[in-house]
């Protein structure tokens, strides 16, 4: 077995709830290996810190292969560390160098609260989904699926923006904390498709302005966020967005 | 342990194939304005739960659902690879109803139950039509029709896929559909809420306890009925391909408030995994089942073989599987391969640091893609390394995301040397028992999904997973439902102050203090290992008596353990990962002892589960059909002590045979 | 609020008035940099001030201008506006920011390119814009602009300034005039490679040309 041999130093906020101030602390971890992913370096962490007795690092985590989208650490001023296209859960201690300093931070958004530690409340991309971020069809009401042909290329195109994961470090990168690349992922999925032609224009009025409402930032066309991206969506949905936005106000009948 | 055969899974009568078409226009409905005032309380929002939970609010039902995660988005059916099946017969090669049935059922080796199967099959279409509906970008072909592809265990193309996000892509459909009911209020969602117990009074289940995971309340919630959508219990093994909270806490909750466990040492282990890198592993990746088309699984001839894979030659290895398979290969069924590795690997030709893995080779078929290549632009000699590469570009083509994935985890290019594979927990096909109304032994307590036991008998076929939770979901549940609540329209709302929400509720919260005031020495997350290691060492991919016996002595001692040396730091009335953990762990424990009983009654070889005292000579697996053709059921009655119920297996449509892939 | 209103204060209609207003001004630049290239005739700024004439007393040219300050003003407050809600959204910052990783530092910078490009624009405007307007306003009589140049830009201080100011607006520029085509929703496989060459050539050429004038005038080059 691969018993590690890497040191790392790590700086990690640390905050007990929303209401407090948190702060930096400093640790120190021998023996670990170049095969560890980088959540695995912090279960290593938190067993010392239990033997301790200090109370372990609070942080995001669930399918730990990529694409369950909960992870989110600032990792060195970088979502997701170091790495493109890929999520914290997947980039591993390999991409670090022996006696590297890491240093570990929430997402920072006024729309993602921090709820302790590393972990964040992520609920503005629900709402935000919630407003429009769907096709209004219940069930049982689908004709046959092949009864509708869809274009490869608008199948893909959308297929490609629907792989957005949700993680939010897209908000996270931006320095406007911005969620138009999100928001434009969902938007332009169903904006290419023919099932969601219905909503189109409802759906881009009101998706953007519960956006606006969660208090994340405006785009500036900086491209971090899909620099950043782990499953790389594309800039292209944002400006498809803003089509989609401002063609809806001008030709909706919503006064 | 005491037995008895008094289950009735309320099968309607009838001829197979109209059966719940005769259900659905003679089951009981409820009006509109009685919907208004019945609730229903889902657990869990994956593919089963979302699509529920949607589906019933949009009938009118008041709806709550809660998930543990921070959004209900993340639930762990959104990591499914391959795909989703449906009859639809769109290649014209031959699909049917019937025949998904039929392969549904034989894939699990005669242990599920025809009525729900056929059912499955019936409403698998419609599934592709809704998810069509709802905006779910399938793969399609350049006329603009969906593209379907194969998948083992049958002879037809009648799975659909996105990509290698299957999982991702319906999940997000059934997300999408039940955050409109969201936004439009018909649906309360709970997110960071874990469900810990269900509130059952005068023999109904009435709610649920629910703990506000960043608050620490503990909470009641009242209800018609209670659907829990709560998925697997893989986790149970430590490592598995489950996410990390994947959990079986409130499938267990239910168990021991009388709802019967089905099956539950029906495991599905995956064949092909990346292996363990090291003591520090937290969890399993999925290689999809999709790479054995093109790869050749083998280990060295020699023991102890250390040399790279792609230095060992030709006639130093052994393709095991085309060598005992000859006529299935690579492509025998999962539970047929895992064996096979494990195997190879016990006797000692495992690869690797860890000698617990054997090779996938793509090097075949690079050189055979090459060669096609080479063809089709009519290039007479193409040099070896010319092959190499194109060779290369289809295999990236088809499998390019995989052998990223692979890269990333591995630190290996599998481009260069054979991928190392190992099988690993990947599904549970036992959970709670259901009837044909997905009912569970307590009136208004149901179980979809994987948290249920009932369509996959001893083995579950790839990309039927998929199918089963939104089949649940989106067209049985709602129709099922009915028979229930119309005889609960005069109940009236259901009170949390009932002094059986007060007991439960205090229930909870006395063990959530136990739990915080032991401050023993070790932390919930060694526990879950001792225990992973016991389950997978014992009642693993093989299995005997002897260690299903001492397994079981183990698990007792370590629940004792548990109970008396567990350290949960943090607080209660906070947000608490450890604190969740413990409590999980401590369910996992328990149920532990209940699957390696259930391991050690069922005296045969089936599907996922492997008795070493009953295999042929060639060490295939031996079905008895004649003493276990029943789904066993077991209730609960005190620590240590269960009652099995036998549900009989009656086969009328099939004629049941013993599997052969030779 | 009515719908253009609340169109127009949402985060994608305050990017669409910057595009908007942003393209505006660069059409301007193009006037400017065109009319006062015409000192480069080195004909004692004859040609040059006949069209400065032209457009100080043309009334079509006088109404636009109205448009033009008003374009100024609303790309500013915009600006502005976009800067304060945008710094609202992450009220806690980052202690290590590897920014540089995923995008250009100009692109980061906007606001403050654009607020350079404020204080020199005060600067220019009281050279020039502003004398000659009052006066126009107060005598009917424009200035002789040309020789207001060539006074002005003997101080090397001044010169500097200018320089820096057209430094400021090539990097305004090179991500401006891209940032309010994807603003606008204009990206398109086909397009984005003309856009992005068009852009960037035009933020090299027009603050060059800009920039060579004070510098000509010091140097005697123009005179």
């Amino acid at each position: 077995m691969s018993a590690g041999n890497m040191h790392i130093k790590l700086k990690v906020w640390r905050q007990s709830n929303s209401n407090t101030n948190g702060g930096f602390e400093d640790y120190s971890l021998d023996g670990v290996s170049p095969d560890m992913s980088f959540l695995e370096m912090f279960d290593v962490l938190n067993e010392q810190l239990i033997e301790k007795g200090t109370e372990p690092v609070a942080f995001d985590h669930d399918c730990r292969e990529g694409i369950c989208g909960m992870c989110s650490m600032y990792i060195n001023g970088q979502p997701h560390g170091p790495l493109r296209g890929v999520t914290t859960c997947q980039l591993h201690m390999r991409s670090f160098n022996d006696g590297d300093t890491i240093v570990v931070e929430p997402w920072r958004a006024e729309a993602f609260p921090v709820i302790k530690d590393l972990v964040v409340d992520r609920d503005a991309f629900d709402r935000v989904i919630s407003a429009g971020g769907f096709v209004s069809v219940n069930t049982g009401n689908a004709q046959d699926a092949n009864s509708l042909p869809i274009p490869k290329v608008d199948a893909d195109e959308s297929f490609a923006a629907a792989a957005c994961i949700g993680c939010g470090a897209c908000v996270a990168a931006c320095k406007n904390a911005s969620a138009m690349l999100f928001v434009s992922a969902k938007i332009s999925q169903l904006a290419l498709l023919p099932q969601g032609q219905a909503e189109r224009s409802m759906r881009a009025e009101k998706m953007v302005a519960q956006m606006d409402a969660e208090g994340f930032g405006a785009c500036t066309n900086t491209g971090a966020c899909a620099a950043e991206c782990p499953k790389e969506i594309s800039l292209e949905n944002i400006a498809r967005m803003n089509r989609e936005y401002i063609g809806a106000k001008l030709s909706s009948s919503n006064v | 342990m005491a037995t008895s055969s008094s289950l009735d899974a309320k099968i309607p009568q009838g001829p197979i194939e109209t059966k719940w078409s005769k259900y659905k226009s003679s089951v009981a409905l409820v009006n509109p304005a009685n919907k208004r005032n019945l609730e229903v309380i889902v657990v869990g929002t994956g593919l089963a739960g979302a699509s529920a939970a949607a589906t019933l609010a949009e009938m009118g039902y008041k709806v709550k659902a809660f998930c543990f995660q921070d959004s209900p988005r993340r639930a762990h059916s959104i990591a499914a690879q391959g795909g989703i099946n449906a009859a639809k017969n769109y290649q014209n090669d031959g699909d049917s109803v019937y025949r998904l049935f039929y392969d549904t059922i034989k894939g699990g080796d005669y242990r599920a139950r025809e009525g729900n199967v056929h059912r499955l099959a019936e409403v698998s279409g419609n599934i592709i039509d809704q998810c069509v509906a709802a905006g779910v970008p399938f793969a399609r072909e350049y006329g603009g029709l969906l593209s379907n592809r194969s998948f083992g265990g049958t002879q037809v193309q009648r799975t659909f896929y996105a990509a290698g996000q299957t999982g991702q892509q319906l999940l997000l459909g059934a997300y999408s559909g039940l955050q409109r009911q969201v936004g439009m209020g018909t649906v309360k969602m709970y997110n960071r809420h874990e469900m810990l117990d269900v509130v059952n009074i005068d023999g109904k289940c009435r709610g649920i306890i629910a703990r506000n995971l960043i608050t620490g309340e503990v909470e009641r919630h009242g209800g018609h009925a209670v659907l829990l959508c709560t998925g697997g219990y893989g986790n149970v093994f430590y490592l598995s391909t489950n996410a990390m909270g994947s959990n079986v806490t409130a499938a267990w909750k239910a168990h021991k408030r009388g709802a019967y466990f089905g099956n539950p040492c029906f495991t599905q282990i995956h064949p092909t995994c990346i292996p363990v890198s090291g003591d520090h592993q937290s969890k399993l990746t999925l290689m999809s089942e999709s790479l054995r088309n093109d790869g050749r699984i083998w280990v060295p001839k020699k023991k102890n073989d250390t040399r790279p894979g792609n230095e060992i030659p030709e006639d130093e290895r052994d393709y095991y599987l085309e060598r005992r398979y000859p006529a299935f290969g690579n492509l025998v069924p999962r539970d047929i391969a895992s064996r096979a590795a494990k195997e190879r690997c016990d006797a000692g030709y495992g690869v690797g640091s860890s000698k617990l893995a054997v090779f996938l080779d793509f090097a075949a078929a690079v050189e055979r893609y090459g060669k096609g290549e080479a063809n089709k632009n009519n290039i007479a000699n193409p040099s070896k390394e010319d092959i190499t590469i194109w060779g290369k570009a289809v295999v990236k083509e088809k499998y390019g995301n995989l052998f990223d994935m692979y890269k990333q985890i591995t630190g290996e290019d599998p481009y260069e040397v054979p991928m190392r594979i190992y099988p690993a927990v990947h599904y549970t096909m036992g959970g709670l028992w259901v009837d044909y109304n997905l009912m569970t032994t307590v009136p208004g307590l149901y179980a979809l999904g994987e948290a249920n036991f009932s369509d996959h008998g001893a083995n579950r076929l790839g990309a039927s997973a998929l199918m089963q939770g939104l089949a649940d979901g989106y067209f049985v549940i709602p129709y099922t439902i009915g028979s229930y609540l119309a005889k609960e329209i005069g109940t009236g709302k259901i009170s949390t102050d009932h002094p059986e929400f007060v007991r439960v509720e205090k229930e909870v919260t006395d063990r959530i203090q136990t739990l915080m005031s032991i401050q023993g020495k070790t932390s919930p997350e060694l526990f879950h290992r001792r225990l992973g290691q016991i389950m997978w060492e014992k009642c693993g991919m093989a299995r005997n008596a002897q260690g299903l016996k001492e397994a079981i002595v183990e698990i007792r001692a370590l629940r004792k353990e548990f109970w008396k040396d567990v350290k949960v730091m943090g607080g209660k009335n906070e947000f608490n990962p450890e604190l969740d953990k413990a409590g999980r762990v401590a369910d996992f424990i328990e149920l532990g002892e209940l699957m390696c009983l259930d391991a050690l009654t069922r005296e045969e070889s089936c599907g996922g589960h492997f008795r070493e005292e009953h295999q042929t000579e060639e060490g295939e697996a031996l079905r008895d059909d004649e003493n276990f053709m029943f789904v066993s059921a077991w209730e609960h009655k005190f620590e240590e002590e269960w009652e099995l119920h036998k549900e009989e297996l009656v086969y009328e449509n099939i004629k049941i045979a013993q599997r052969s892939y030779k | 609020m009515s719908w253009f209103t609340q169109t127009l204060t949402s985060s994608i209609g305050k990017k669409l008035v910057m595009a908007l207003t942003g393209l505006f001004l660069i059409s301007f630049l193009v006037i400017h940099a065109g009319i006062n290239a015409m000192i480069f005739y080195n004909d004692g700024g004859e040609t040059f001030t006949h069209w400065g004439h032209f457009m100080g007393t043309n009334p079509i040219i006088r109404t636009l201008e109205i448009g033009l300050v008003a374009g100024f003003i609303i790309h500013i407050v915009d600006g502005l506006m976009l800067w304060k809600s945008n710094a609202a959204a992450r009220p806690v910052k980052y202690a290590v920011n590897k920014a540089s990783a995923n995008s250009t530092w100009y692109s980061r910078s906007m606001g403050l390119l654009g607020t350079l490009l404020l204080i020199f624009l005060v600067i220019h405007t009281a050279h020039f814009w502003i004398p000659n307007r009052s006066n126009q306003f107060a005598t009917g009589e424009e200035l002789n602009l040309y020789q207001m140049m060539l006074e002005i830009f003997q101080n090397p201080l001044v010169v500097l300034i200018y320089v820096l100011g057209c430094i400021s607006l090539f990097w305004h520029l090179l991500h401006g005039f891209q940032s309010a085509f994807q603003s606008l929703g204009l990206n398109h496989v086909k397009y984005n490679g003309l856009i992005s060459f068009v852009g960037t050539a035009f933020s090299i050429v027009i603050p060059a040309l800009f920039a060579l004038m004070p510098i000509s005038i010091y140097f005697g080059w123009v005179y």
